[in-house]
C-alpha cells in the first residue's frame, strides 16, 4: 500500500515517459490487489508449504510401534524393553508370543517392527532379533539403527569384560553430523520451497496475466497507446518481481523463527542470487506468454513443463544421485537445481560466496539466455 | 432411463475431445514407465574423502575397505580435515572420515583410537544413513584385527529380519503410492475441469432446461470417471510386472475395490469444486491446493507417525491417508481383507459422503 502511495507521488512529479511508465505499473498493480482469490493463492500458499513441510513432512524416527516378542519376561527383558518404551523413539503396543503373531500385526498394520529375546538374553545379553516392516526401506534402517543404539545402552555395566569391549566398540567411531546436528528436514526443505514457489510465482502468474490481455482483447488496446511494447511488458512484470521479494522476504523470516532454520550465510547474497533467479522465471513467464494463446495453455504449460520437472527432478524431495544416468542429464538442465544447490550452502551451511560461484554463473548463464531468447522472441512477434 | 444416455454423452464428449483421450491413456504409462526411477530415496553413490593421518597397514586396510565398498563413491585421500571440510563445502563429497594418527598402535595395545565420521546433514537421512554405514565399515574392520569378542557380541545382538521388500528395493514401496497418485490426478482434476467447463462454453444452460434430475446427472458424470480408473489401474498392474516384475501381494479384487472406492472419493470431490468455481483457473487452483495438502499428509512419501500430533489428526480427515495404507498392506504386504478392513470402510464413508455432498451443491437454477 506504501509502494502504491509512493508510486502515484512519483508519478506525479516524473517526466512524461516515466509517468506513463509508472501509471502502468499501477494499472497491473491494482489488477493483482484487486482479485481477492488470486492474492489468497499467492500468500496463502507459501505459509501453507512452509507450514507443511516444516512440521508435518519429516522422516524423524518417532512413534515407532513396537510389538516384544518374548517367551519368559525376566528382569533383564524387562529393562531393556522399559528402555526402548522410555525413549521418544518407540512406543511398545503389545507383547506377542511368537513371532509369527508379531508378523500377522505387522502385516495388518497394527505394528511396524518386531523385538524378538531370545530365552538366553539375560544370561549372555545376546540373541536378540529385529522383525521390521520392510516395506519403507530407508525408514526400516533407521529403525533398526535406532533399536540397536537403545538396547546397546540398556546391557548393563556387569562384570564382564566382554560387555565393557562392546561399548568400547562403539565408542570407538567418532559420528558428527555437520549443519544439521538434529537432523531435521526442514533444512533440506525450505531452500526447496523457495526455488519452487519463487518460479511458481513469477513464470506462472507473469505468463498469466499476459495471456489473459491478449484472451480479452485488451492489450490491443494497450499496444496502440504511445509507450513502446517492451515497456508495457516490463510494467507488467515489475508488480511479480516486487511480489516475489515480498514473498522471499516472508518465507526467510518464517524459515528463521517459525521453524528455527538459521540462516548461517550472507543475507545480501541470498537476496542477490534470489534475484536473478527472479528474473531467470520472469523471463521464463514472458516465454510462455509468447507462446500460449489462451490462459489454460499458459497454465498446462507451466505446470507441464516448470512445476512437474522441479518437483520431481531438482533434488527437491528425491536425490538426483539415485537417478539413472538418463535422468540425471535432464536435471543438470532444470536452473531451479542450482538454485536450491546454492541456497542451501548460503543458508545452511553457511558458505562464503566463493564456494557457489559455479552455481552463480550457470544462474546467470541460464538468465542471460533465457532473457535473450524470451526478448527475441517478443519483437518478433510484434513486427 | 435417461441416465444411459446421459453417460453415453460424457464418454462422446471425451471421446470428442482431441486431448482428454490421449492424456488418459498416456499419462499413466508415462508416470509407470519414468516416476519409479525418479521417486528413489534409496541412498546410494555417497560420495567419501578420506583424512588418514596414520598411514599405517591398518590404516590403508580401512581406506581400501571404504574404496570396496560399492556404496559409496571414494574421492581421494586429502591432507588434513580443513581440505576435506572445502571439499563438503562445494559439495563435492558428503562424508569426511578421519583416521586419527596413531591408529595402528593404539588399536594394537587395546586403547580406543577415535576414528571420526563428519556427515553432511543437510539432507538428514542421508546424512545419517551415511554415516551409520560408514561406521559398520570401521567397526568390522575395528574388529577383524583386534579379534575382540566385543564386537561379536555385537554382531551377535542385532539380527534382522526384513519382511516383506527383502531387497529393499525403494519401487515396491513406491509403485502402490503412483497408484494413488495417478487415480488421483485423473479422477481429481477432470471431473473439476468437467462442470466448469460446461459453464463456461454454456452448455450447462440446455442441461438445465431439462427434466433430468440432479441425482441421475450427477450420477452420470461419476460413472465414467470410475471406468476410467478401472482402466487406469489395471494397466498400472500390467506395467508394473511388465517393467519391474512387481506383482500384488495380495488378492487382487482388493486393489480394484480400493481404486474403485478412491475414484468415488475424488471425482466427487471434484464435482463439488467443480460446481462452486466460475472459471477453469479457479476450479484449477483451489483443486491443487487440496491435492496437495493432502498428499503431503498422507504418508505417501514420509511416515504419518514422524508428524507431530496436530499434523496425525489430520490423517483421520484425509481419504488418502486410508488409501495409501490399506494399497500398500494388500500389494506390498499381501494382507487380505481382514487387514484393510478399517480403511475400507473409512473409505466407503468418505466416499458416500462425498456423492452426497456433489449432488446436493448442483444447483439448476444460476
Amino acid at each position: 500500500m506504501y509502494l502504491l502511495t509512493w508510486l502515484v507521488r512519483l508519478k506525479d512529479r516524473g517526466i512524461e515517459g516515466m509517468k506513463t511508465f509508472i501509471s502502468f505499473i499501477l494499472k497491473e498493480a491494482k489488477h493483482i490487489l484487486r482479485d481477492k482469490r488470486t492474492m489468497l493463492i499467492l500468500f496463502g500458499m507459501p505459509i501453507a508449504m512452509m507450514l507443511l513441510f516444516g512440521f508435518a513432512v519429516t522422516t524423524d524416527v518417532k512413534n515407532v510401534r513396537t510389538v516384544v516378542v518374548t517367551s519368559s519376561m525376566d528382569y533383564q527383558t524387562q529393562q531393556a524393553v522399559e528402555l526402548l518404551a522410555q525413549s521418544e523413539y518407540f512406543t511398545i503396543t503389545t507383547t506377542a508370543n511368537t513371532p509369527q503373531d508379531a508378523e500377522q500385526l505387522i502385516r495388518n498394520q497394527k505394528a511396524d517392527m518386531a523385538i524378538v529375546f531370545g530365552a538366553d538374553f539375560a544370561a549372555k545379553s545376546l540373541g536378540v532379533q529385529f522383525i521390521v516392516d520392510g516395506s519403507d526401506p530407508n525408514m526400516a534402517q533407521q529403525w533398526i539403527n535406532y533399536a540397536q543404539q537403545v538396547l546397546l545402552s540398556s546391557i548393563p555395566s556387569k562384570t564382564g569384560a566382554m560387555t565393557e569391549a562392546a561399548r568400547g566398540m562403539s565408542s570407538f567411531v567418532n559420528s558428527k553430523m555437520l549443519y544439521n546436528p538434529q537432523m531435521k528436514s526442514a533444512y533440506n526443505f525450505v531452500p526447496a520451497i523457495m526455488g519452487m514457489l519463487l518460479m511458481l510465482i513469477c513464470a506462472m502468474m507473469t505468463s498469466i496475466s499476459i495471456v489473459r490481455e491478449k484472451e480479452k482483447g485488451t492489450m490491443e488496446v494497450l499496444l496502440v497507446s504511445p509507450v513502446k511494447p517492451l515497456l508495457i511488458i516490463i510494467s507488467k512484470a515489475i508488480p511479480y518481481m516486487v511480489l516475489a521479494f515480498v514473498i522471499l522476504t516472508t518465507i526467510l523470516l518464517m524459515a528463521r523463527f517459525v521453524l528455527d532454520v538459521p540462516l548461517q550465510g550472507s543475507i545480501i547474497w541470498i537476496y542477490v542470487i534470489s534475484t536473478i533467479y527472479i528474473l531467470l522465471a520472469l523471463s521464463f513467464g514472458l516465454l510462455i506468454s509468447n507462446i500460449a494463446q489462451t490462459q489454460l495453455v499458459a497454465l498446462l504449460m507451466s505446470a507441464m513443463v516448470l512445476l512437474v520437472p522441479i518437483i520431481m527432478l531438482s533434488g527437491m524431495l528425491f536425490p538426483v544421485e539415485s537417478m539413472p544416468q538418463i535422468l540425471r542429464w535432464i536435471s543438470a538442465v532444470i536452473p531451479p537445481r542450482y538454485y536450491i544447490q546454492a541456497m542451501r550452502k548460503l543458508m545452511i551451511m553457511g558458505v562464503g560466496v566463493e564456494q557457489v560461484a559455479q552455481e552463480l554463473t550457470i544462474l546467470v548463464g541460464f538468465t542471460l539466455f533465457f532473457l535473450g531468447l524470451s526478448l527475441a522472441k517478443f519483437n518478433k512477434r510484434l513486427e | 432411463m435417461t441416465i444411459k444416455y446421459l453417460i453415453q454423452k460424457e464418454f462422446l464428449q471425451i471421446r470428442r475431445n482431441s486431448f482428454l483421450p490421449r492424456l488418459i491413456v498416456v499419462f499413466p504409462i508415462m508416470i509407470m514407465c519414468v516416476m519409479p526411477w525418479v521417486m528413489n530415496m534409496e541412498i546410494k553413490n555417497i560420495v567419501v574423502d578420506v583424512v588418514d593421518n596414520d598411514r599405517s597397514t591398518m590404516s590403508q586396510q580401512l581406506v581400501h575397505q571404504v574404496e570396496a565398498s560399492n556404496y559409496f563413491i571414494f574421492n581421494g585421500q586429502k591432507d588434513s580435515y580443513q581440505s576435506a571440510l572445502k571439499e563438503i563445502e562445494t559439495s563435492k563429497a558428503d562424508v569426511v572420515m578421519v583416521i586419527p594418527p596413531d591408529f595402528e598402535k593404539d588399536m594394537t595395545n587395546g586403547r580406543m583410537p577415535q576414528v571420526l565420521i563428519a556427515a553432511n546433514a543437510v539432507n538428514g537421512t542421508k546424512g545419517s544413513i551415511g554415516g551409520a554405514y560408514l561406521s559398520q565399515i570401521v567397526m568390522s574392520s575395528g574388529a577383524s584385527v583386534k579379534n575382540a569378542e566385543g564386537y561379536q557380541a555385537q554382531s551377535s545382538l542385532s539380527d534382522v529380519l526384513f519382511l516383506y521388500n527383502k531387497h529393499q528395493n525403494y519401487k515396491v514401496y513406491m509403485i502402490p503410492a503412483l497408484f494413488a497418485m495417478v487415480l488421483m490426478m485423473m479422477c481429481g482434476f477432470l471431473p473439476a475441469l468437467n462442470i466448469v467447463g460446461e459453464k463456461e462454453a454454456g452448455t450447462i444452460e440446455q442441461m438445465n432446461v431439462t427434466p433430468v434430475s440432479k441425482w441421475a446427472f450427477i450420477l452420470a458424470k461419476l460413472i465414467p470417471y470410475w471406468i476410467i480408473a478401472l482402466f487406469i489401474i489395471a494397466v498400472c498392474l500390467i506395467l508394473s510386472w511388465a517393467i519391474y516384475g512387481i506383482t500384488c501381494q495380495g488378492p487382487i479384487a482388493l486393489v480394484f475395490l480400493l481404486a474403485i472406492l478412491l475414484a468415488l472419493f475424488w471425482s466427487s470431490f471434484g464435482l463439488i469444486i467443480s460446481n462452486y468455481s466460475d472459471t477453469m483457473q479457479q476450479a484449477i487452483f483451489v483443486m491443487w491446493f487440496f491435492v496437495v495438502c493432502m498428499l503431503l499428509l498422507s504418508g505417501l512419501f514420509t511416515p504419518t507417525r514422524s508428524m507431530p500430533s496436530w499434523a496425525y489428526a489430520t490423517t483421520y480427515v484425509n481419504p488418502m491417508h486410508y488409501f495409501v495404507d490399506a494399497i500398500r498392506t494388500v500389494f506390498v504386504r499381501g494382507g487380505n481383507f481382514q487387514s484393510i478392513a478399517h480403511q475400507v470402510f473409512a473409505l466407503a464413508c468418505f466416499a458416500v459422503f462425498m456423492g452426497g455432498w456433489a449432488i446436493q451443491s448442483y444447483r439448476k437454477n444460476s
